[in-house]
């Protein structure tokens, strides 16, 4: 039960942006994936969540190939949280949100609905946006938005029931969030608190997590599992303590990456000009 | 304490769900209210009174009928062409909030990706060609002949527009705005070219269609009138999908919209019931841009609620449009789409600029 991609090309114009990726989420578990820019990370992200199709090799979600799952059933068992998502219309922030649960408008209630878009708006600390029109937000505020509607999406029709056990087959499904470079645009303390819910979704609720990230300290805290990608390929791959390692971040960024001890316990990786 | 703290967190959830539900209801009466009204109006002054007996005596409830020369009016003159008011004013209005969530642009409408364009230029060019084009069946099929080819305008440019704006498997809208603009020009020039073409009886029938009418062609307007209400039908129910391809395509897509199938179907719905439009009354502009703006004035950006009150906004614009046209220059009558640019420019002009104040305070 996980989210796999097995031998994954991507070519556009004849040029590779993906080769022979091999790459899976596991439930669970945040799995990090770095790289520099132009590596193929959100071409990689694209094919995974099923918006673009591999041209070699086969995407599997939840032993299911991609290609035959429609987009409904995709949609209750994965969210997407994009990297900018536009809007020109004058929705408010809470409708916004509220359009998360569009996968589930055929089973779910309205009263259920709002409920967990003001749970989700409160955790993405958007509580005071929530009658604002979308529009009008910061690049920051929106990031947030699109985070609050991906978890509404993520939480489908659990909890649903007083019992909490699965009530349809689709519960008993691995759940998985995949979020393209969530903390760009952030202040500080809002990187760490998406990094966290995103974490925290994995570690209680056994979602399998897949993040764009490029703070390799943000990588050392909050993700089980990373990928490097450089040029299209995956050139290391594996727990967080084998993969961290300066020598090889180094190679691969083609700038200066040191490991330093944290006085407060742990290291830290810091990068300098070449 | 915490009770009525819920009731009004409760109450403002509900609140806007409410507002948007009764200004829908407040339309629909508004719709009757237009259609009794316009009923009475015209080169003969019926009263309110007089419609609503013969209404009631028509379904069967009141007993007795109204004066048979007003009586003939009503039902052979004005309540068809009300009809054909509401079905195309509906059909105009719910295509353009379609193709504005669509093309994700405030500024679209049924015009502007060629579609009038092009059924207006089948039209013409069975107008003043058809008896070269028909040959000997022209007389058998000549009332048809027009409506038939303003259908098959709109459904080519759909299909041309369709394909050519496709690219690596996908449909792209700002390319399909382009194309749009494209067939525009070239259909003009066509519509222009027959016009030159034209003698000055076809030049009269061509003037009509290009200002719109909504006299009708009589019992040959039925299959396009029909094709209209199961567009509209099938379009009204697009609500959700739309709020979501307003988030942009891949995020449909992530929400579990097949996009590519809802992009096709919209599209070429949408095409339908404008050629359908088209084939009945000629262009009739400014319906399909002004009818949504008005609405989501009042119930906001939500397609769950802006496309069925856009339908019933358009009829309520083209069906009072109608009435000012058949009163104004009496005893003749003027087109109806110079009605609607003549009152409607201005009153959206005027509306945006309130609008437009009122976002940057």
């Amino acid at each position: 039960m996980t989210l796999m991609a097995h031998k994954a090309d991507f070519k556009a114009r004849g040029r590779y942006l993906l080769r022979d990726v091999s790459i899976a989420v596991e439930p669970g578990e945040v799995l990090a994936i770095l790289g520099p820019n132009g590596a193929g990370k959100s071409t990689l992200l694209k094919v995974l969540a099923g918006e673009l199709a591999p041209s070699g090799g086969k995407v599997f979600q939840n032993g299911r190939p991609l290609s035959t799952i429609s987009a409904l059933d995709l949609a209750q068992e994965r969210a997407v949280m994009p990297q900018a998502a536009s809007m020109t219309f004058p929705f408010t922030v809470f409708d916004v949100v509220a359009l998360g649960r569009a996968p589930y408008r055929k089973v779910s209630t309205r009263q259920f609905d709002q409920k967990q878009v003001s749970r989700a708006i409160k955790l993405a600390d958007i509580t005071h946006l929530a009658d604002r029109a979308y529009p009008a937000l910061s690049g920051g505020e929106k990031q947030r938005v699109h985070l609050a509607r991906a978890l509404v999406q993520l939480w489908g029709m659990k909890d649903a029931n007083q019992t909490h056990g699965a009530s349809d087959g689709s519960i008993s499904a691995a759940r998985f969030l995949l979020l393209d470079e969530p903390t760009a645009g952030l202040d500080v303390a809002h990187q760490h608190a998406v990094l966290s819910l995103a974490r925290r979704e994995a570690k209680e609720c056994g979602v399998g997590v897949l993040m764009i990230l490029h703070d390799f300290n943000q990588v050392l805290s909050y993700a089980d599992q990373v990928a490097v990608l450089s040029a299209g390929e995956v050139v290391a791959q594996g727990s967080v303590s084998d993969v961290m390692i300066p020598e090889l971040l180094s190679s691969v960024f083609k700038s200066r990456i040191r490991s330093i001890n944290d006085p407060a316990g742990g290291v830290v990786l810091i990068s300098q000009s070449a | 304490m915490i009770t009525v703290k819920q009731m009004v967190t409760a109450l403002q959830l509900q609140l806007p769900v409410n507002r948007s539900a009764l200004f829908l209801v407040l339309l629909m009466i508004g719709l009757c209210a237009a259609t009794i009204m316009s009923l009475g109006m015209g080169g003969v002054e019926i009263s309110v009174r007089d419609v609503f007996v013969h209404l009631g005596q028509r379904i069967g409830v009141a007993e007795v009928g109204i004066d048979a020369f007003d009586a003939r009016i009503l039902d052979s003159l004005r309540l068809p062409r009300i009809m054909r008011a509401i079905i195309i004013g509906a059909g105009l209005g719910l295509a353009g909030a379609v193709m504005q969530s669509l093309f994700r642009n405030p500024i679209a409408d049924p015009g502007i990706i060629g579609v009038s364009a092009s059924a207006a230029l089948g039209a013409v060019s069975m107008i003043v060609a058809g008896h070269l084009i028909l040959g000997s069946y022209y007389a058998a099929f000549g009332p048809y002949g027009v409506p038939v080819a303003a259908f098959g305008g709109a459904v080519l440019a759909t299909v041309v527009i369709s394909i050519l704006s496709r690219q690596d498997g996908r449909t792209d809208a700002a390319i399909m705005l382009l194309i749009g603009v494209a067939i525009n020009a070239i259909a003009f020039a066509g519509v222009g070219v027959f016009t030159y073409m034209a003698d000055d009886a076809q030049l009269r029938s061509l003037t009509f269609w290009q200002m719109g009418a909504l006299s009708g062609n009589g019992a040959t307007d039925l299959p396009a009138l029909i094709v209209m209400v199961l567009g509209i039908a099938y379009l009204i129910r697009l609500g959700t999908p739309l709020n979501l391809f307003l988030l942009g395509e891949a995020e449909a897509r992530h929400l579990g919209v097949e996009v590519e199938h809802l992009k096709r179907r919209a599209t070429v719905i949408t095409a339908l019931v404008v050629g359908a439009a088209v084939a009945v009354s000629g262009i009739i502009g400014f319906v399909g841009l002004v009818a949504p703006h008005l609405v989501r004035l009042a119930t906001g950006p939500d397609n769950r609620y802006v496309l069925p009150a856009s339908a019933m906004g358009g009829a309520i614009i083209l069906t009072a449009a109608d009435a000012v046209a058949r009163i104004i220059v009496l005893p003749a009558e003027l087109p109806i789409g110079l009605v609607t640019g003549i009152v409607g420019g201005p009153f959206f002009l005027g509306l945006l600029i309130v609008e437009k104040k009122r976002r940057r305070l």
